[in-house]
């Protein structure tokens, strides 16, 4: 337990440290470091039960796509602001480090090992991002055309 | 109504002013398009093209009309800005700007510099390497250490960057004044995992964003722009990789 608070305490800090260093606008700070939070102790559950890698960075950017989408749409900001301060803690900055530091020993089957799998972890996080804002669309195009039919352009609402 | 040739010309200036505001501060390339041809279309314009990539963007009223070029040359992240220009879109589409009224807003954005001030920005950089540390599983005794490379780091990458311009090389050295700091920490006894600590300190560099909004601009059909910041990602860290590599390989 003391551990998951820990983890919820620091990935808070650095997600919404992050946040400032992408210039995010000051009342987004804190919503972009919860976003970081989140996912962050989804992706950190699911390895510690001993999911692979890239399918918990995958489910954790599903949900830190959806928890931007929600925020983008409450707080009537681009989505982008969310989603830059929640993946961080998700991409592969050890893996890679390890990748280079085999390749500097010559190592080179470990290297290319550890440099797809970062590869592979990068792509998921971008797909996790892309499945949760199709899902909205749809979500909000449904809801949309109930709403009103009449007008056309205005399906895909802006988020 | 027909817009006179004049009033077209102050529509399309304003669409590129957008665009290249959003491009400049880190925006993905579909919001980019997206928001030029929404302003387009609420100011009566329904046919615009847009071309957008990350060095450039291409603007043409319509079909017939000559298209209008903008290169932008330099690129960060600035989050705020993508989000003022969101909103200015948001209020030109509900009728409540004018076409000159939209310019003057925008122009002051371009020139504005809302960058929160450096000491922060190198702080929060120090804390962000230290909280990295606890999430890799780092011990405690490690935070300090961490905190003053990536702190130290971050700042000599600014400082370098603002004076040489070459990012590349900015970030290189960074990375490499940071390999030395962990090892000097190592070396005297104050951190006890080099891996952890350089790993940590050196996030506050590592392209996550560029890299995700490269496959995202994929996966949008947005193929030149992808390979553009794939390439852009991938020499930063190149440049990162080759700095840690040196002080790696006399360890």
């Amino acid at each position: 337990m003391a551990v998951i608070i820990q983890q919820l305490v620091t990935s808070y800090i650095a997600s919404a440290a992050f946040g400032l260093l992408f210039n995010v606008p000051r009342k987004q700070l804190l919503q972009g470091g919860l976003s970081g939070m989140l996912g962050w102790i989804f992706y950190f559950l699911l390895a510690q039960y001993g999911m692979n890698a890239e399918l918990a960075s995958i489910f954790a950017s599903i949900m830190i796509g959806g928890i931007g989408q929600a925020f983008a749409k409450v707080y009537k900001q681009p989505v982008i602001v969310f989603n830059v301060s929640g993946i961080i803690p998700l991409v592969p900055g050890g893996l890679a480090y390890d990748a280079m530091r085999h390749f500097v020993s010559n190592d080179y089957n470990i290297a290319i090992q550890l440099a797809a799998k970062a590869f592979l972890i990068s792509g998921g996080i971008a797909a996790g991002l892309v499945v949760s804002e199709v899902f909205t669309r749809i979500i909000v195009q449904s809801r949309l055309k109930k709403v009103e039919a009449a007008k056309p352009g205005s399906i895909f609402k802006r988020q | 109504m027909r817009l006179s040739n004049n009033q077209i010309a102050r529509i399309v200036e304003l669409c590129l002013l957008a665009g290249e505001i959003m491009i400049k501060s880190g925006a993905e390339t579909s919001r980019v398009e997206d928001t030029m041809m929404r302003i387009a279309a609420s100011f009566g314009v329904p046919e615009a093209q847009s071309f957008v990539i990350p060095t450039g963007i291409i603007f043409s009223s319509n079909r017939e009309d000559r298209a209008k070029l903008v290169r932008v040359a330099e690129r960060s992240t600035d989050l705020e800005k993508v989000s003022i220009v969101n909103s200015i879109s948001r209020q030109i589409s509900n009728g409540e700007l004018t076409v000159e009224e939209a310019l003057t807003k925008l122009k002051k954005v371009a020139k504005a510099d809302l960058s929160y001030p450096l000491w922060l920005q190198i702080l929060c950089a120090a804390l962000a390497s230290g909280c990295f540390l606890i999430m890799f599983q780092g011990v405690w005794r490690d935070f300090i250490p961490a905190m003053i490379a990536g702190g130290i780091g971050h700042m000599l990458f600014i400082y370098l960057h603002k004076y040489i311009k070459v990012k590349f090389f900015a970030e290189g050295v960074s990375s490499l004044a940071i390999g030395l700091l962990a090892a000097l920490a190592i070396y005297s006894g104050f951190g006890t995992n080099i891996d952890t600590i350089i790993i940590s300190s050196v996030m506050p560099l590592v392209p996550g964003l560029l890299i995700t909004n490269a496959v995202r601009d994929l996966m949008d059909g947005h193929l030149m722009s992808a390979l553009a910041k794939g390439a852009d990602a991938f020499l930063t860290a190149l440049a990162i990789g080759s700095g840690i590599a040196v002080v790696v390989a006399f360890i």
